[in-house]
């Protein structure tokens, strides 16, 4: 539970869309809404369905299996929390139940071969110390 | 919907330097407005519409109005990010053929080099209130160049296209730069190493930025800008030059979506478009000015627009149709582009500008009897939130 020195940029607040979801990830739940009147899966968070307009969604969590749909190993970073970091691994990862997320590829020896697009992965939490938001990054499955 | 020649681009300027020190956006503009309308031979109390993304000086559609000393009756801040300018001519043109204004006066000026802007690699700036987006981006480090490498592994994934394929934009590009003396004075004054006609190797042995995006796949960040006026028939037909006719012009706009295919741009909907609205086919271009932030973008205009087959952009790029003097299919860039030109951030201007001089017969790289060109501008970020807007021109 070491923090990162600098720290990486943080979801900052109030943002009331999408609070709820960094709150949940105190808890370690990474969750995502659907709209109570199309069923569609909502994601990023929103006060709204941005298929139909509706303003009742509906909250649930996620099992943290998906599968990577595509992603980027970034060689070349300014920003000071990433800059020494060596290659990482940028990725969309689609979750079984439906939704997109944008987060990092990790446990993998070189990000460029150790990742592929149709990569069976799972959630795994990067803890920022005791009762801060913590970051859904994803492993190898 | 028949071809419409109601308004046309009558005056252009590019401004020459792509480093510019002790310039501001602001007189970028209005010494390319000066000349712009020099070159058309109207004057500033011709123009009674401005468009500007009102960017960089934080002054919007009010400022930049009372700072060149203009009254226009219309004003368009349309700003969509590096697309921006080919909104604002399509905009310009039907406003135009609706007797709404007469003279429509096109501005961008950036001095993001001397800024030293880090568009590329900087990452998340946590500056300004707090959005949605940033909140569920900014944590994971992307930089600007590693959403456009999503796409390209992506593409690659799914199509099974190639690096060395992919090089075969910037090899392209870079012919028509070096050709250029404006490109060949940027890529010296911005210190590029190698300033000479490239390889598809020398782009795969570049250093790998964003994998899967070498470095002579990006463009550059330069200072720099220009303008475009716009004009109504009666008055088109009267100026200094042969008016270059807005004939045609699509937009539309793509997000990251649930299951959504990223590999297809907002240019699947804008181009078709544009065609329909002009009144021609891909067939019929002769030039090709599209957005080369990346070559990935390239690619996802080629396909999307229809100048090939979706996913067979690979083939298409590697077939040798893209420079000034192959045929077979529209010359890419002939300026240089964005990859050896310039590129101050919101690129869209440039691709009217030099779309003109191709229909003037002014190009450094000019393509024999050059009638048609597209102008497509893709601004925002290809792997997330973008738009794409395109621009058709014609000859006289």
């Amino acid at each position: 539970m070491t923090q990162e020195t600098p720290l990486r940029p943080q979801p900052r607040f109030p943002e009331p869309d999408t609070q709820p979801f960094w709150d949940a990830t105190k808890d370690r739940k990474l969750t995502y809404q659907t709209c109570d009147s199309c069923g569609e899966v909502i994601f990023y968070p929103r006060g709204h369905c941005n298929a139909c307009g509706e303003l009742e969604t509906t909250w649930h969590t996620s099992s943290g299996e998906g599968t990577v749909y595509t992603y980027s190993v970034i060689m070349q970073s300014r920003h000071p929390a990433f800059k020494d970091l060596g290659p990482y691994a940028l990725a969309y990862v689609d979750l079984d139940e439906g939704f997109r997320i944008m987060t990092n590829i990790v446990n993998v020896d070189d990000p460029i071969t150790g990742v592929s697009c149709g990569m069976r992965v799972r959630l795994n939490w990067h803890d920022q110390g005791e009762g801060a938001i913590a970051l859904p990054m994803f492993e190898p499955a | 919907m028949s071809q419409s020649r109601e308004a046309a681009v009558v005056g252009i300027h590019e401004y020459p330097l792509r480093v510019a020190p002790g310039v501001s956006a602001l007189q970028i503009k209005a010494n390319s407005a000066s000349k712009a309308l020099a070159d058309a031979g109207l004057s500033w109390k011709d123009v009674d519409a401005i468009y500007d993304t009102g960017t960089h000086q934080n002054i919007g559609g009010l400022g930049i109005s009372e700072y060149l000393g203009l009254k226009p009756r219309l004003i368009d801040t349309t700003s969509v990010g590096g697309s921006s300018y080919e909104f604002q001519a399509n905009h310009a043109a039907t406003m135009i053929a609706a007797g709404k204004a007469n003279v429509a006066l096109l501005t961008y000026g950036s001095t993001a080099h001397s800024d030293r802007r880090a568009i590329g690699t900087g990452g998340a700036t946590g500056l300004g209130a707090p959005t949605p987006f940033n909140n569920m981006e900014d944590p994971w480090g992307m930089t600007l160049i590693s959403n456009y490498g999503m796409v390209k592994a992506r593409h690659m994934h799914q199509y099974g296209s190639t690096d060395e394929q992919f090089a075969n934009i910037s090899v392209a590009t870079r012919y028509h730069a070096m050709r250029n003396p404006e490109a060949v004075k940027a890529m010296t004054d911005l210190e590029f190493v190698g300033i000479d006609e490239i390889t598809t190797q020398d782009v795969l042995d570049s250093r790998l930025i964003a994998w899967p995006l070498h470095l002579l796949e990006c463009c550059m960040v330069s200072d720099g800008g220009g303008a475009v006026v716009i004009a109504s028939k009666e008055i088109a037909t009267n100026c200094r030059k042969k008016p270059v006719w807005i004939i045609g012009g699509g937009e539309a706009t793509k997000y990251r979506e649930n299951g959504g295919d990223i590999t297809v741009s907002a240019g699947a909907q804008s181009g078709p478009r544009a065609f329909a609205d002009a009144g021609v086919s891909p067939g019929d271009i002769d030039v090709l000015m599209a957005y080369d932030s990346f070559s990935i973008t390239v690619m996802c205009m080629i396909e999307d627009l229809g100048f090939c087959k979706k996913g067979e952009g690979g083939d298409y790029v590697s077939s040798g149709v893209l420079k000034f003097d192959e045929s077979g299919g529209p010359a890419l860039n002939t300026d240089g582009g964005g990859l050896s030109s310039n590129h101050p951030g919101e690129r869209g201007i440039f691709l009217i500008l030099e779309s003109v001089r191709q229909l003037r017969g002014e190009s450094t790289s000019q393509v024999e009897n050059a009638e048609l060109a597209v102008a497509v501008g893709n601004g925002g970020s290809l792997g997330s939130r973008h738009s794409t807007s395109a621009t058709i021109l014609a000859s006289d």
